[in-house]
This record gives structure tokens, sequence and C-alpha cells, in this order.
């Protein structure tokens, strides 16, 4: 169960960012910004190689003492950024990966709706809710 | 039982005489209770109209007894509202102690199946209601003229006293929608507000006489009043005007069957062929003029593009009008689409039999008694297009009738023109079985175009040219035409410069048209036919007026101008227009073939139009051949740059390996 959720724009400014709220959000925040670092040199280094399919589940962008980062990066350029409990150990890859899927095709939804302008904030209702199917549940 | 339900209900004990119990379960049984034990509230509101009271009695009645809180009439409310009625009808407030009085059977005039009603068990003081109960059958012919009555009582009487108790969805809303909806309709009702007006200083049963003498002038004034309403509004307004709506927790949900027509045409407009997609752009600039904001419209899309693909089908576009029309009128957005609305209730809700269909506005009526104002203007909005409908139907029923006939799309009007009698029960009863045949246009829409593509299969080369013609995003259905057959549509009508099969096609086509300018009749299927084909020229402002006859059809007749304004927009801005012409021509090929009486169209205009299709289409085709050879000469160009390139890395490779060589002796040592 993620603890940060955030899905950041091409030009690197958050459209969607949301994080279990007992907490500081704003360490989470600056957590995702310096994920954005990585994310960039994860993208940058795949796309020398000639194979025009990059991979685009960038898996453990790094972890901290308390956190574990996770990427994905559509063609789009759209990143989308998870940070979970290090103590949640029993999250595998696939779990991830899943949750990323989810994530990548809820946000393709709301990119299909025609009253969403690509580049505002997601404001569907139903990307919140997969979003906090995603979060931990607290209390 | 009765006695227990009647104390479920209220907490007190009712009392309930032999006379009660029978007469009551009687009724009970005409109600046609469901197996929860809720009663067919269509039936419930007639007999509360046979009990001719005055609506604020009956709405008193339905909120005392329990029914307004629970949506619904259960056994026990039922019970408790009939006690409550003999009291108004004996004069007695309508309070929960009156039940407990020894109060005469409530008396229900022009009831269609009378239980024991016409029996005795009459206390006294019921002559005037006997004298009702012996004239029950010529109150029969009353009811319908009772029910628009007291939906106009209800208008009328919401309008001036929202009494109308907080509903629970909606507290706050009710002020704005009310406000926004009275300046509407005090427009639209200046002229029905006088009759409604006068009709509410007499009691209910003068009232009841006036209106059966003056409902054909109602009828009449109604459908004028309604279309200069229509003149003023846009489209998803005027719907609003029109009918939206009730409002219960399922029932404002559910679709009637003239809101059904009107989202039919409105989809139409936007996209002839019921059966494909409309895109997800063209539907924005649709629904933002509703004027919603777009947060909201928004959360609509959510709800109803329930297959996720960008696009709204039939079903779904009517699942987002309505929520649009819900929203305008004040009602809150669900959070998940109610079952009512989702597309596969829509189709099984056309087979719904008629009966339903008919007390549908009853229901309405009766079970939003709770929350009736914006109900109440629904319903007689409901009635209003019904109304008009049928007013045009009839105006244009001898030239239409064997036009409609045969054309699989205009089945609705052809329904319609059947009942295009002033009877409002009727058209309910017609549009359903339009709405099973609705789903044949489809097949046939998909039929054509397989023809179309395979009549035009040759041409290798996609022409993007044509698509400045028909500039419409790219539309589903059309994107994937495009990669099955590609330019096997289009050229269809473009004939690709290798394809033969193309020319004779649409010369055929051609002929078709000069065919078919023989016999003036059929003049429906022409229209969209010659909508096209005309809005390819983009010239012949000739046409427009006969496409505002069919079109004035399904709406009221002011609606023309602004779906010619919105055809001519689409004819002139979206390239999809030609496409369907191409459809449409090849189905009535093969339907001309069939049918003897093939369609006719404006003759001279026709004629025309196929020369000069010929003539454009001579021209794209050149433009076509001459970026192909552009983009020709510049890929030719680029592949000899790369051999270029391909031979220098050749011989840089060579000059490397043998320097390879050399060294590979240094390095072995």
């Amino acid at each position: 169960m993620a603890v940060c959720i955030a899905v950041i724009a091409k030009e690197n400014y958050p459209l969607y960012i949301r994080s279990v709220p007992t907490q500081n959000e704003l360490k989470f925040h600056y957590t995702v910004h310096t994920s954005l670092d990585v994310v960039e040199e994860k993208i940058s280094a795949v796309g020398k190689s000639l194979g025009d399919q990059r991979e685009l589940y960038l898996g453990l962008l790094y972890p901290t003492e308390d956190y574990k980062v996770y990427g994905y990066v559509t063609n789009s350029k759209v990143k989308f950024v998870i940070v979970v409990d290090s103590s949640n150990t029993s999250l595998r890859d696939n779990e991830i990966r899943s949750m990323f899927r989810k994530l990548h095709n809820s946000f393709t939804d709301v990119m299909c709706n025609p009253f969403h302008n690509p580049g505002d904030s997601i404001q569907s209702k139903a990307f919140d809710g997969i979003v906090s199917g995603m979060m931990v549940q607290t209390g | 039982m009765e006695q227990e339900s009647g104390a479920a209900s209220t907490g007190t004990f009712i009392p309930l005489n032999e006379h009660e119990q029978r007469y009551y379960s009687g009724l009970h049984g005409l109600c046609q209770a469901d197996t929860s034990g809720k009663l067919s509230s269509g039936k419930v509101a007639e007999l509360f109209k046979a009990s001719q009271l005055p609506p604020e009695s009956l709405h008193k009645v339905t909120e005392v007894c329990g029914a307004k809180r629970l949506g619904y009439f259960g056994t026990p409310q039922f019970y408790v509202a009939l006690k409550l009625l003999a009291a108004a009808q004996s004069g007695l407030p309508v309070r929960l102690e009156s039940v407990t009085a020894n109060l005469p059977l409530p008396r229900f005039v022009g009831l269609k199946n009378e239980p024991e009603m016409r029996y005795p068990a009459v206390p006294p003081g019921i002559d005037t209601q006997g004298a009702q109960c012996g004239s029950a059958p010529t109150s029969v012919s009353w009811t319908p003229a009772d029910r628009s009555t007291f939906r106009h009582l209800e208008a009328n009487v919401d309008k001036k006293e929202p009494w109308s108790p907080p509903r629970s969805p909606c507290n706050s809303p009710p002020g704005s929608p009310l406000t926004y909806r009275s300046y509407q309709y005090s427009k639209q009702r200046n002229g029905v507000d006088s009759q409604i007006t006068y009709e509410s200083k007499h009691s209910s049963r003068p009232i009841v006489q006036l209106e059966q003498h003056s409902s054909p002038s109602n009828y009449g004034t109604k459908p004028t009043v309604e279309q200069q309403a229509m003149a003023r509004a846009s489209s998803v307004e005027r719907l609003d005007q029109q009918g939206l709506v009730d409002y219960t927790d399922d029932d404002p949900w559910r679709i009637t069957e003239e809101q059904l027509e009107y989202y039919t045409n409105q989809f139409k407009t936007l996209q002839p062929d019921l059966g494909a997609l409309i895109l997800g752009a063209v539907a924005k600039n649709f629904f933002t003029k509703s004027k919603l904001p777009i947060p909201e419209l928004s959360h609509i899309w959510e709800l109803s593009d329930v297959d996720r693909d960008g696009a709204l089908t039939f079903s779904e576009f009517c699942t987002a009008f309505h929520l649009i029309v819900a929203r305008k009128n004040g009602y809150p957005l669900p959070e998940s689409l109610p079952p009512t609305l989702r597309p596969g209730f829509m189709q099984s809700e056309e087979d719904i039999p008629d009966t339903p269909e008919n007390a549908e506005p009853l229901i309405v009526f009766e079970d939003t008694e709770p929350r009736p104002s914006q109900m109440d203007r629904g319903i007689i909005e409901r009635l209003q297009p019904g109304l008009t409908i049928i007013t045009q139907d009839m105006k244009e029923e001898s030239s239409k009738q064997d036009a409609s006939v045969q054309r699989a799309g205009t089945q609705e009007k052809q329904a319609l023109q059947l009942g295009a009698f002033p009877e409002r029960p009727e058209p309910p009863q017609d549009l359903d079985p339009q709405m099973r045949t609705k789903t044949r246009p489809r097949s046939y829409s998909s039929t054509s175009i397989e023809d179309a593509m395979k009549k035009a299969e040759e041409p290798p080369t996609p022409p993007p040219r044509p698509q400045k013609t028909h500039s419409r995003a790219s539309s589903l259905d059309l994107n994937k035409l495009f990669q099955q057959g590609a330019p096997g549509v289009k050229s269809g009508w473009l004939l690709p410069p290798p394809a033969l099969p193309p020319r004779p096609s649409t010369s055929q086509v051609s002929h078709f048209i000069n065919v078919s300018e023989v016999p003036p009749q059929n003049k429906v299927k022409q229209p969209n036919f010659a909508d096209f084909s005309h809005f390819r020229e983009e010239e012949e402002s000739s046409v427009k007026p006969e496409e505002q006859s069919p079109r004035s059809r399904f709406g009221p007749g002011t609606e023309d101008p602004t779906n010619q304004s919105k055809q001519d927009a689409i004819g002139s801005s979206h390239g999809q227009a030609p496409q369907k012409p191409v459809r449409r021509k090849y189905h009535p090929e093969s339907q001309n073939l069939e049918t003897p009486p093939p369609p006719a169209v404006s003759f001279p205009p026709a004629a025309k139009a196929t020369q000069k299709l010929l003539s454009k289409q001579k021209r794209e085709i050149q433009m076509a051949i001459r970026k192909n050879k552009e983009t020709n000469a510049v890929l030719t160009r680029l592949n000899s740059e790369l051999q270029q390139q391909l031979k220098v890395v050749h011989q840089e490779r060579v000059t490397l390996e043998s320097q390879l060589e050399i060294l590979r002796p240094l390095a072995s040592t």
C-alpha cells in the first residue's frame, strides 16, 4: 500500500499528488521532487539504446531509510511516482507494477475525457477512487 | 393485517371496519403491488387523482402517510393514505388523527378497473361523490384531462407556492433552479398561465369540467407557446424546459420515451448513424452549450462513457444528456451511474410494455409529490414535446407518410404519425415499437459501410487531401474504416486513380439520384441523403429548407435553425458528412433495387449536385495525385541520400576492418 502517489507532467510539474494525510505531507512532496531527478536520469539512459520501446516501469528509484520510491514513465513523458513505506516489505515488484498499471489505465481514462485539458490538474473522481484504493488505509 | 400495517406506519392504531378492509384490499390489489410490497406508483397516482381532491390535499396525504418519506407506497402507507383521502373528502383536515375517525370510504372517480367502488358501503354524506360514481363511465374520458389538469395545477401551485418540503437530496439547489426555471417558464407559460390560474380558482370538479372543454384549446396553445420557447433556447437548454424528469432516487434517473426521442434527435444532429459513436471533441462542444461548469461535465462524462473509449455510443449519449438535464434541474450528480441509466438498462427499457410507460408520467407525479416542483414541471414539459411532436406530425403527415414507412431511421416519425392523435398516452406506446426497431438502423449502416468498402478496395494510397474537405476530427469509426478499407470509403466517391469500379459506382449513385428524383415520395430518406451531398457542395442553401421539414418533425419547428446551423457547421467544418452520403448512397442503392419506389429528393438540386460532385471529385483526385507525386519525390530523394550514407558507412567499415587485420598480428605478438 502506498504512502504517497504522484502524477507529474512532462514539464515536471505535478498533475496530481496525494499522500496519506496523517504525516507531514511536505516531506512527501520533497521526496517526489527529488525522485524526479532519478527518473530523468533513467529515461535519458534508456534513450541512448536503439530500442524504441522503453520499459515503462522504472522500478525502485531510490530507497531512503523510511521509504522506497518507485517510478513509472509513460510514452508521453508523464511520470507516476509511488512512495511506499519501507516497513511494508511484503510488497513485491509485481504488485507495484500492477499498481502502476492501474494508475496508467485510470490516467488514460482521465485523458480520454474531452472535458479534461491535458496539463490541467486531475480532478476526476474515478481517478481519486483508484488512488484511494491504493493508499494505506490508516485508522 | 390492515390494522397492523396501519399501526406500523403511523404508530397509531387505525381502526378499519369490514367495509374498509374489503375496499382497501381491493384497491390495494388494484394498485398492483409488486413483490417487495411497494405499490405501483402509477396506479396509486391514478387513484389519488380519481379521488378528485385538490392537489395540495394529495400532497399532504402522501406526506402524512409516510410515502413521501419512504419514496414509495408500501401497504401501510397505502392504507393510511386511503384513510386520509376519505378524511379529506369528508372535509376533515388531513392529519394522522383524522384516520382514527369513523370515516366513509374514499371515493374515486374514473378508475379504470374499479373494485368495489360502486358498491354501496356508503356512509351518508357522500351524495355528490355518489353522483360522481354514477357518472364514472363518463369520467373515464375525463381522466386524460384530469391528469393534465392536475399536472398543470401542480406546476402552477408549485411555482407559486414552493411549499414543496425539502427534498433530501438538494435543499440548496432548489432555490436557484426554481428561479432559473421559473424565469424560463414565465416566458413559456404566459399563455398557459392564465388558463391555469383561472382553473385553480375553482374547486377541483369544476376545474375538471372546464379542463375537458378547454383541453383541445390547451393542446393548441401549449404547443405554440412551447415552440416560441424553443426558438429562444439552445438545444440543451431547450431540453431542460422540455422535460426532464422525475427525480426520485431511481425514477429521476429513468429516461422517458419522450426524452429518449429527444436525445435521439440530438444524437442524430451530431451523428446521423445511431450505431456509430460521437467523438469526444464533438460531444464536448455539444455539451458545453449546456453551460454547466467544466468539472461537472467532466464528471458526467466519466459516468456516462462506460466503455472508456473517449467517444459516446447512443446509449452513452442518452445517459450523458440525461445527467446533464438532471443537473440543470438542480439534482446533484450521482457518484456512480444509477442503474436505470446504464446503457444496458436503456436497451431493455425499450422493450418495457406499454402500460408502465403510460403510467410513467403519473408515477413521476405521484412519487415525487414530496419533491414536486421540478418534477411537475418535468411532467408538463414532457407532455409538451409530445404535444408539439403530435401537432407537427399532423402537419407533415401528408407529405411524409410514405417516406417514413420506408426509412428505418424514421420509424420514430412513423410511429408518431401513427400516434398523431391528441391523446397523450398514445405516443409513448407508439414510441416503444420504434425503440425496438431502432436497433435495426445500426445493422443497415454497418452493411452499407461494408458495401462501400468492398466496392472500392484498390486504391492503395490513403489520400490525405480528401481529409481537407471533410475536415471533421477523426471519428473513431472513420478511423477504423480507414484502417480497414482505408481509402475504401473515401475512394468510393473520390475515385482514386487506378480504381475503375468506384467510378461506375458513383455514376450509379448519381444515376440513382437522378432516378430517385422521379417519384416525389419518400422524402424522408432523402433528406439525410441529400443533406450530405449538399453539404459536400456547401452551396445548396435551397436544400436546407427541405431538410427543415423532416427535421421539424422531431422537435419543435424552431429547433431547425439551430439544427441547421449545426448541420452547416458539421458540413463545412467536419469531414464526416461526405462519408455518410457514401454509405447512404450505397444503402439506397441496395434499397432501391429492392423496393421499387426509390427515395426522392429535390430534383434539380440533386442533379446539379451530382455533376458538381463529379467535378469536385476529379479536382480532389488530381490534388491527391499531385500530393502523392510530391511525396514520392521526397521519398526517393531521401532514399538516395540514405543510400549514399550507407555507402559511406560501408567504406568506413571496410577501412576499419582492414586496419584491424593489420593490427591483429601486432596485438597477438
